[in-house]
């Protein structure tokens, strides 16, 4: 099943409003990247950043597909899926600045971002490490059934973990709703797709779990969110779990300590080429669907909305320290 | 009061849960038509069916996750794992994500699971099938540990972990399965935050758990053969101890031995022993004591395992010792 021919979806066929969305929401997590980037430089975030510059079309692309009845298990590369989620900016950066405010209470930082009432069941930093609850999730959905489904996101570095393997053989065999999105960015950290896997075509090592897959181009947004509604209505329709491998890069370090050493700047810049935003920006002009008046609205509401995030999170309080052992067990407080 | 065994109080336990909460449902390796590796599930796939009683693949880190997931979606699994030292492939989920989710997440989330296992030696399973590794898990917050010592216990501190709201793990010392005791099967839950005084006495304390019971109560018969009475403290949890328990039993005898299958370096007992030193220390009259097993993987054979793991007669050397020379 695997299709990686690039979907193109004539003028006409995507409503102006729909398109302006799209580019908005790419647009947002990438400005917000950016300025997460410079109050890492400020020293307000610390620990470790990891940025999603580059890979925005497969996130945005691939939340299009999920309702709000559904459930997102999602990596410590998150941001852009919590944007793209609906998690206000100004929850996320104040979890950034280590603020009660933050959408985790300042208990999780940059990697670990949860949110209850979007049904945002986390960042995970063990590679691979939230397959199996996204499988519990699943087998939750169905056993009350309810109507939603399990979207996990992982890279193309989990493929080498044991509980990829082991997810993707339970959801399988148990026919779980389970919507797997992979997206590979062609680096596990700093190794190379080729130096970590035999088989670098990742949609094929499904077969062997007889689990439905295709791969899409991860950098054209149209595509990603064709490819992901459809294999959302696969898992909907109950025929079981399904991976979607969005083939995309992240132009940016694998976090804000990398020096970048593994990949030559030749290579970035070609990718660079590909710029999903840029990419969809030319196809909205040709389309007549982008005036420059509608980018400069999009960019100044934007910039205001991420002025407003950084000022709450520079407002917000502290947890007090005597809070510092509450919420680790007993009794759940209501 | 109705007499059975340790294993047939699991399973009334778990009928029990699977009856009256449809959220309830078990998960593991050869669980359903097996009939689970220690004979605890036997007949549960008959009565519940599949979809409460489902037999996994040998995936420990899937399937244990899958229970996180599970019970953040709602539901109230209960996860076997077929012995401790398997536990280890599930180590990451259990770590990494079941004690940490709801303290990472500011508490938006919380993970009721109950995961029980089999532990400990005395069968001559050799070194991967017999150790008592529940010391690493009373290392870790946002769990809770418990060890069963009793029929009664058995299917009472089950019940009791079924009401919690954070991941329980429940060890199992495989000896103890075909124990015979009495239950009361219309019993509340279990208090599972106190320790229990299996036997009073006021000469010295002998802290144990799970399986080291057993030695531990032949040993206070011999001691009271010799006019020493030995007050005997069953920990049943061992996240988070009751540390009042055993200090009060310590200021009346002024004298403990701690017993703990596990092996002594950074154990449980090491972590008893410190205690009693922080709340007790100018109650006691000697140091304090330790019988642990030794310090190697555990071997096949019968003479040598049967070195390896503490005896009644080292119990009883220690309250000796420590009384012949500070009583």
């Amino acid at each position: 099943m695997t299709d990686t021919t690039r979907e193109a979806i004539p003028a006409g066929q995507i409503e102006k409003d729909h398109a302006l969305f799209l580019l908005r929401e790419m647009l947002r997590i990438r400005r917000f990247e950016e300025k997460a980037a410079e109050m890492y430089s400020l020293q307000k975030i610390r620990g470790f950043l990891h940025l999603y510059i580059g890979e925005e079309a497969s996130g945005v692309g691939a939340m299009q597909a999920l309702s709000r009845d559904d459930a997102v298990v999602a990596t410590y590369r998150e941001h852009g899926h919590a944007l793209a989620r609906g998690i206000p900016p100004a929850a996320l950066m104040a979890e950034m600045f280590g603020k009660v405010t933050g959408c985790s209470h300042g208990h999780g930082g940059s990697m670990h971002f949860f949110d209850t009432y979007r049904r945002f069941y986390g960042g995970y930093a063990i590679v691979g490490g939230g397959l199996p609850i996204a499988v519990g999730l699943a087998l939750a959905e169905k056993a009350l059934g309810k109507k939603g489904i399990v979207a996990c996101f992982f890279g193309d570095g989990a493929v080498a973990e044991g509980e990829f393997h082991e997810s993707l053989n339970l959801a399988a065999l148990w026919k779980l709703p389970v919507l797997f999105f992979c997206e590979n960015n062609l680096y596990a950290m700093g190794t190379a797709l080729s130096r970590h896997q035999s088989q670098t075509d990742i949609s094929k090592k499904t077969a062997a779990y007889d689990l439905a897959s295709s791969a899409v181009d991860g950098m054209d947004v149209l595509a990603v969110e064709a490819a992901a509604g459809r294999a959302a209505a696969f898992v909907r329709g109950g025929g079981g779990p399904y991976l979607l491998e969005l083939r995309t890069y992240r132009f940016r370090a694998h976090s804000m300590s990398d020096p970048d050493l593994y990949r030559t700047k030749e290579e970035i810049a070609e990718w660079k080429k590909r710029d999903p935003i840029a990419l969809f920006q030319a196809r909205l002009r040709e389309w007549d669907l982008l005036a420059d008046a509608d980018l400069a609205l999009l960019e100044a509401k934007i910039a205001a909305e991420l002025e407003d995030a950084v000022n709450f999170a520079e407002a917000s309080p502290l947890e007090p320290p005597e809070n510092l052992l509450h919420d680790v067990c007993g009794a759940v407080r209501p | 009061m109705t007499t059975m065994t340790y294993r047939e109080a699991i399973r009334a336990a778990l009928r029990k849960a699977l009856r009256d909460d449809s959220r309830v449902f078990l998960m593991g390796e050869d669980v359903g038509q097996y009939g689970g590796a220690f004979a605890v599930s036997h007949g549960l796939l008959a009565e519940f069916g599949p979809q409460r009683i489902l037999d996994t693949p040998l995936s420990e880190s899937a399937f244990l996750g899958a229970g996180i997931g599970a019970a953040l979606g709602g539901l109230r699994p209960i996860v076997e794992i077929m012995t401790i030292n398997f536990s280890l492939l599930a180590m990451d989920q259990i770590l990494n994500n079941a004690a940490t989710l709801r303290h990472m997440s500011g508490g938006q989330f919380h993970v009721p699971l109950v995961v029980r296992m089999a532990s400990g030696g005395g069968r001559q399973l050799a070194a991967q099938h017999s150790h008592s590794l529940e010391g690493w898990y009373a290392h870790i917050p946002g769990i809770k540990a418990l060890a069963p010592a009793t029929v009664a216990d058995a299917y009472g501190m089950l019940l009791a972990a079924l009401q919690e709201d954070d991941p329980i793990f429940i060890f199992e010392h495989a000896t103890l399965y075909p124990l015979e005791g009495e239950v009361d099967l219309s019993a509340a839950p279990a208090d599972i935050t106190k320790a229990a005084i299996r036997r009073p006495g006021r000469d010295v304390t002998l802290i144990t758990y799970g399986g080291s019971m057993g030695i531990t109560l032949q040993a206070a018969d011999a001691l009271a053969r010799q006019g020493l009475e030995a007050e005997v403290i069953d920990l049943r949890t061992i996240r988070p101890l009751d540390t009042q328990t055993i200090v009060d039993s310590v200021a009346k005898t002024h004298h403990a031995v701690i017993v703990d299958e596990a092996w002594r370096t950074g154990s449980l007992a090491a972590e008893i022993s410190a205690r009693i030193m922080e709340n007790a220390f100018d109650e006691l009259d000697a140091p304090v004591a330790r019988v642990c097993s030794a310090e190697v993987p555990m071997p096949y054979a019968r003479h040598l395992e049967e070195a390896t793991l503490p005896k009644a007669a080292e119990i009883v050397r220690a309250a000796e010792g420590m009384l012949a020379h500070h009583g």
